[in-house]
């Protein structure tokens, strides 16, 4: 079996076909797992993984602690809040105590973009990005296309359209990286106020009209609106956004086929999706949360079996 | 490279029969018994020994593949990562009769590591082990099997190369072969 060409998942960027292919490979297998009576195995046994948080977090953070658990690591969790980052103590103070109690990997989020491969040229343990800032996302986008494959098959030349605020999103960077590897076409659709400049340099489509982008794609993964992270007016109203922006029953409705409906969570229940959209037998948000802990469990198997 | 057959297709075909006739005598109609294969290649002979019963004895019993390279006790101590394969255990395991199946018993380590990936789909009332081909001498547990192929009296540099049409291979063919060396 072939190893990772990484030490570190910083972000999909850095990843090689065959390392996505690998990763799914092995996903597949730890999903029959996690569906068994008994759903863990040992094969972390001897590995202590910490779960440094500095941003909020629910789905991501369980998710990986489940993963962490059902490969039977020990797991210690970190929040910024409530510690001594509050205090003035710097990333790298704090990722060195941390790891000076004999921790091998780190699973890191951060508010600041880069701050895991800033991380990773100053430590040895392994390191999983688990979302920095607006930048990357891995396990997300490898998580959202193994939930593609499995109801698609291969990606090449599917059509993938990634629909909202894309400006504030690192999960639609590290999808555009993931489903550009592996050969599908990407649509990116928003308002043009939350849509970075040069994207189309990374060979997608960029357009404007929810409708079209519908119409064309197999897939459309729907993004939330980042409020948290918009400290300026970037459309005028929630509602008008929906009105505008927002997929409901209506408008897939209106479509001649069915498509499939993804959104990496939390969802804002009425902006950017409406229920009957995101409780429909299109949606597979669900399997999206099913596969996280499967995914997961992959990379953190993969990245410990590397050769020392 | 050297090499010494242990059992040819007609060999082979012969114990697989003596071997499902001694089932026969342990386990009668095999009414609460079960097969567990062992991936990759014990999966094959496990697929034999099944089959085998059949014609002997027109009892259809069920068989599983059981995959246990998460169970491994060498992850992260050997220089490769292993590909896990498709674990399918179709049936409930708690209070079966459980006979795993392997081609070649050598450390025991794997039995011990199938054992315990056994437990994650219940507690068996009992278990036995098949071995076709039997290293001995070469235990780092105490394990043995219950059932074996051929004994065969092995040294460290020497490996046991087991060859099937299930895998593509033009005929039946196990080899006692010496073990490439490998220049650092």
């Amino acid at each position: 079996m072939s190893e990772l060409s990484i030490k570190h998942l910083l972000g999909i960027k850095d990843l090689t076909i065959d390392d996505l292919n690998l990763i799914y490979e092995t996903a597949e297998t730890f999903k029959d797992v996690i569906n068994r009576p008994i759903k863990k195995v040992p094969s972390l046994r001897d590995i202590t993984i910490a779960n440094v948080f500095f941003e909020n977090s629910t789905r991501t953070k369980l998710s990986f602690e489940l993963a962490e658990k059902r490969l039977s690591a020990d797991v210690i969790n970190f929040s910024a809040s409530g510690s001594s980052v509050k205090k003035g103590e710097t990333l790298l103070d704090t990722v060195n105590n941390i790891l000076s109690m004999k921790v091998d990997m780190i699973v890191m989020r951060h508010s600041s973009p880069g701050a895991p491969h800033f991380l990773s040229q100053h430590i040895d343990a392994n390191i999983v990005n688990a979302g920095d800032g607006t930048h990357e996302h891995p396990t997300q986008a490898l998580l959202d296309t193994f939930s593609m494959r499995e109801k698609l098959g291969d990606l090449a030349g599917k059509k993938v359209a990634i629909i909202g605020d894309i400006v504030h999103s690192r999960v639609a960077l590290s999808n555009i990286y993931a489903l550009k590897k592996l050969g599908a076409e990407v649509m990116i659709c928003g308002p043009a106020t939350l849509i970075p400049k040069f994207l189309t340099n990374l060979g997608v489509q960029v357009v404007s009209d929810v409708k079209h982008a519908l119409n064309w794609c197999d897939v459309a993964n729907i993004l939330r609106i980042q409020l948290e992270r918009q400290q300026i007016k970037y459309f005028p109203s929630l509602r008008e956004y929906s009105q505008y922006f927002g997929v409901n029953k209506e408008l897939l409705d209106s479509l001649n086929r069915q498509i499939v409906i993804m959104h990496p969570g939390p969802i804002n229940r009425g902006v950017e999706i409406t229920s009957d959209v995101a409780d429909s037998d299109h949606s597979i948000i669900l399997d999206q949360v099913e596969n996280g802990v499967a995914v997961r469990m992959a990379v953190l198997y993969l990245l410990a079996g590397l050769k020392k | 490279m050297q090499k010494r057959l242990l059992l040819n297709h007609k060999h082979l075909s012969i114990t697989i029969s003596r071997l499902c006739h001694q089932l026969i005598e342990n386990h009668k109609r095999f009414e609460n018994t079960v097969l567990l294969g062992l991936q990759p290649k014990g999966i094959y002979v496990a697929e034999r020994i099944k089959s085998r019963l059949k014609e002997v004895s027109g009892i259809d019993v069920p068989l599983g593949y059981l995959d246990i390279t998460f169970y491994r006790d060498d992850f992260r101590r050997r220089d490769d990562i292993l590909a896990p394969n498709e674990t399918k255990v179709p049936f409930i395991i708690e209070k079966k009769n459980v006979i795993l199946i392997d081609d070649v018993l050598y450390t025991g380590r794997t039995v011990k590591a199938a054992m315990d990936a056994m437990n994650a789909f219940g507690r068996p009332d009992k278990v036995e082990f098949l071995a076709l081909i039997d290293r001995i001498y070469s235990r780092h547990i105490p394990v043995e099997a219950n059932y074996v192929g051929k004994y065969v009296n092995t040294v460290l540099s020497q490996k046991v190369l087991v060859e099937l049409t299930e895998q593509g291979k033009k005929e039946d063919k196990i080899w006692l072969i010496e073990r490439p060396v490998i220049d650092e």
